[in-house]
């Protein structure tokens, strides 16, 4: 849904970044307004995961220039669990295994904290367990993986479902989602779907990072974006991811080899 | 009779053990003869050092430390015992352990009967003349043995509280399970100030017996303990151990299984933790004397401040353990960069015909874990500590029910720093 007064909860801009020495962002520059659903979609090593990763915080990417503000504030001074906090989420493309950690604590310690965050009541295990109940309906879960350690023994489509529960007890108001179609099957895949579009509203944003054109059929883009070579190529609405499918991504190829327009950094 | 309180000028001794052994009363009491061989085992025989093989990482530094006299004890408080459990101090704080009303099943072990079974554990499983052992030997004025049969409903729980006093405190137990017996023990050692705990446990399992065998063990950086635990296990028998010691500043756990004639199943879970300039040791050593037998063994550690963690792993597979199956995990946490970890298998694999699986590994705080939990809200701070409890929960789960009153992971987890989780630091596996 796309409201052209609505508020702005992220805008990266001139964002470069890099691992180790290797530089990887090269001038991303990206605004998401609340109600809209954006979509990343580019080949492997265009800089998708790396942007969501820089975004959540991860200590491995160093953020050489550029600016993130989350509503209005530097999203980059934060530590990742602040970021967290104030709800910015990153559902991971290879959710984490945590063995003898419970699962159900696990949720309950991070809801609480964004509630603390929120000014809310921190809930005991009681009243948790009444809400994950609840919200794992939302992706149709079986409450046994509850008790099980954090995504251990999980199929990769339970550990996608254990990603959107928890995106469904945080409540973010911006989610990024890396990734989150793969290693699902059509019916995996329709689950998820069903609950990141549960869990998009007029007040939130989401940014979808994919491959291929089936997770768009699920969840509808507002907008497209084309990443290569670690900036925003081509941006577009739906229509893009379509023309993606079937022309494949060489034009990119021709296109970077053209020469770089003014705007570009280093 | 000759007072063996008398320190007796023998080179070979040393100086801790001298005036230990001239602290003491005479021997005398049930254990008598026991004591005076104990004793002179000691005149003969010094202090392990860092120069003996078996104790190259394990400074006994801690020990000479400790006031070379008895401990006498002061009853601490403890916490109330949980539903279905037996509980007995072995520390001297409560007397006369023949007059117990005792649980159906559990015998207290006649003078003879005692005098027969006494030391042959140790001494069928090569531990006999251990320094660790006479010293037990020389000081235990008392041992708790019993026959155990049939199946015996409550845990039995063994405490021995040291609290604050200086010196030593002896534990001996002997337990003999005829055939098909059950029992579940859980032994806690606890200490508060700068003593030594000494123990040695020696069970025998008849044919399809079955031991539970817990031991949490809670110190105090100024304090050791010594524990010696001597297991023969007879055809189809069941020994598990679940052993936890977090806290001391030595502490040196051994234990030493025998299957006589194998086919039996031995599982032994360990966990110990450092911090500060702690030191603890696990030196197991099991032997399969006969076909079919099995070994799980899980031992766990965690490493922080300037800590030291050292487990030696012996498995002896002679010819005639033919059709054997061990496993050895040892996994190692290492949260700071001054902290050692110490891990070694020992394997000697005669028999040809046997599966002896084991691994080591040693790691930091996972990064990707970390952060995982981070991106979820969760500080780093608390998240390490999640990831600790993770790591603590497997063996932690294992102990009896009757370790829940001693609050063992709160006891683990407060003696950690949360540790400096920067980077994943190094990780390495070996033959599994």
């Amino acid at each position: 849904m796309i409201r052209s007064d609505a508020p702005i909860l992220l805008e990266i801009r001139d964002l470069h970044a890099r691992v180790e020495d290797q530089p990887i962002l090269r001038g991303v520059n990206l605004t998401l307004r609340a109600g809209e659903i954006h979509a990343v979609m580019g080949r492997n090593g265009s800089g998708k995961s790396t942007l969501s990763k820089v975004l959540a915080g991860h200590p491995a990417y160093t953020v050489t220039s550029g600016s993130v503000l989350y509503r209005g504030a530097d999203l980059l001074a934060l530590e990742p669990e602040q970021r967290a906090r104030i709800g910015l989420f990153l559902g991971f493309q290879y959710p984490v295994e945590i063995p003898g950690v419970s699962n159900l604590e696990f949720l309950r310690v991070a809801t609480n904290a964004r509630r603390q965050e929120q000014g809310l009541e921190e809930l005991d295990t009681f009243a948790f367990d009444d809400l994950v109940q609840e919200r794992l309906r939302v992706v149709q879960m079986d409450p046994a993986f509850l008790e099980r350690s954090v995504n251990q023994g999980f199929s990769g489509g339970e550990k996608k479902r254990n990603e959107i529960l928890q995106m469904a007890l945080l409540e973010p108001l911006v989610a990024i989602l890396d990734e989150t179609d793969s290693g699902l099957d059509i019916d995996a895949l329709r689950i998820v779907a069903g609950g990141v579009n549960q869990l998009a509203g007029p007040d939130t944003s989401t940014l979808l990072i994919t491959h291929y054109q089936r997770l768009l059929d699920a969840i509808v883009p507002d907008f497209v974006h084309v990443m290569a070579a670690g900036r925003i190529l081509r941006t577009g609405g739906k229509d893009l991811a379509l023309e993606l499918e079937e022309r494949g991504y060489d034009w990119v190829d021709a296109e970077l080899a053209q020469p770089l327009a003014g705007a570009e950094v280093g | 009779m000759t007072a063996m309180g008398t320190p007796v000028a023998v080179a070979s001794s040393d100086p801790w053990s001298q005036a230990l052994l001239s602290s003491l009363a005479p021997a005398a009491g049930p254990l008598e003869a026991v004591q005076r061989r104990g004793r002179a085992g000691l005149t003969h025989q010094a202090m392990p050092s860092r120069r003996a093989e078996a104790w190259r990482f394990t400074d006994t530094a801690v020990i000479q430390a400790i006031a070379p006299q008895l401990l006498q004890p002061a009853p601490e408080a403890l916490p109330a015992c949980g539903e279905g459990v037996w509980r007995l101090r072995l520390d001297g704080g409560e007397e006369a352990l023949a007059d117990q009303a005792w649980p159906a099943g559990l015998t207290p072990l006649p003078g003879p009967d005692l005098e027969l079974a006494l030391g042959q554990t140790l001494a069928d499983t090569g531990g006999r003349e251990h320094w660790p052992v006479l010293l037990n030997k020389a000081t235990a004025p008392r041992v708790l043995a019993l026959r155990v049969r049939g199946e015996v409903a409550p845990t039995l729980e063994l405490v021995s509280e040291a609290g604050a006093g200086p010196g030593v405190l002896p534990v001996r137990v002997l337990l003999l399970l005829e055939e098909q017996a059950r029992l579940t023990v859980l032994q806690v050692h606890r200490s508060g100030g700068a003593n030594l705990t000494s123990v040695v446990v020696e069970a025998r399992l008849g044919r399809g017996a079955h031991l539970s065998h817990g031991v949490l063990a809670q110190g105090h950086p100024e304090a050791a303990l010594l524990a010696h635990l001597a297991v023969v296990q007879h055809p189809d028998s069941n020994f598990d151990q679940v052993s936890t010691a977090a806290g001391w500043g030595l502490v040196r756990v051994e234990p030493r299984v025998l299957q006589s004639e194998g086919s039996a199943a031995t599982s032994l879970l360990g966990l110990q933790a450092v911090r500060g300039q702690q030191l603890a040791d696990t030196h197991s050593q099991v032997r399969f004397g006969g076909p079919d037998g099995t070994l799980e063994q899980g031992h766990r550690a965690i490493a922080d401040g300037a800590g030291r963690s050292v487990f030696n792993g012996a498995v002896q597979v002679p010819q005639a353990a033919q059709r054997t199956n061990a496993s050895q995990l040892s996994r190692n946490l290492l949260l700071s960069d001054r902290a050692r970890i110490d891990t070694k298998p020992e394997l000697e694999i005669v028999a040809d015909d046997v599966r002896c699986a084991h691994g080591a590994t040693v790691s930091r705080l996972q990064q990707d874990e970390l952060f995982y939990l981070q991106s979820r809200g969760i500080g780093v701070d608390q998240a390490a500590r999640l990831l600790l409890r993770g790591f603590c929960a497997e063996v932690l789960a294992a102990l009896p029910a009757a370790a829940a009153p001693w609050q063992p992971l709160e006891h683990l987890l407060d003696q950690e720093e949360t540790g400096d989780p920067e980077g994943t630091g190094d990780q390495e596996e070996t033959g599994r």
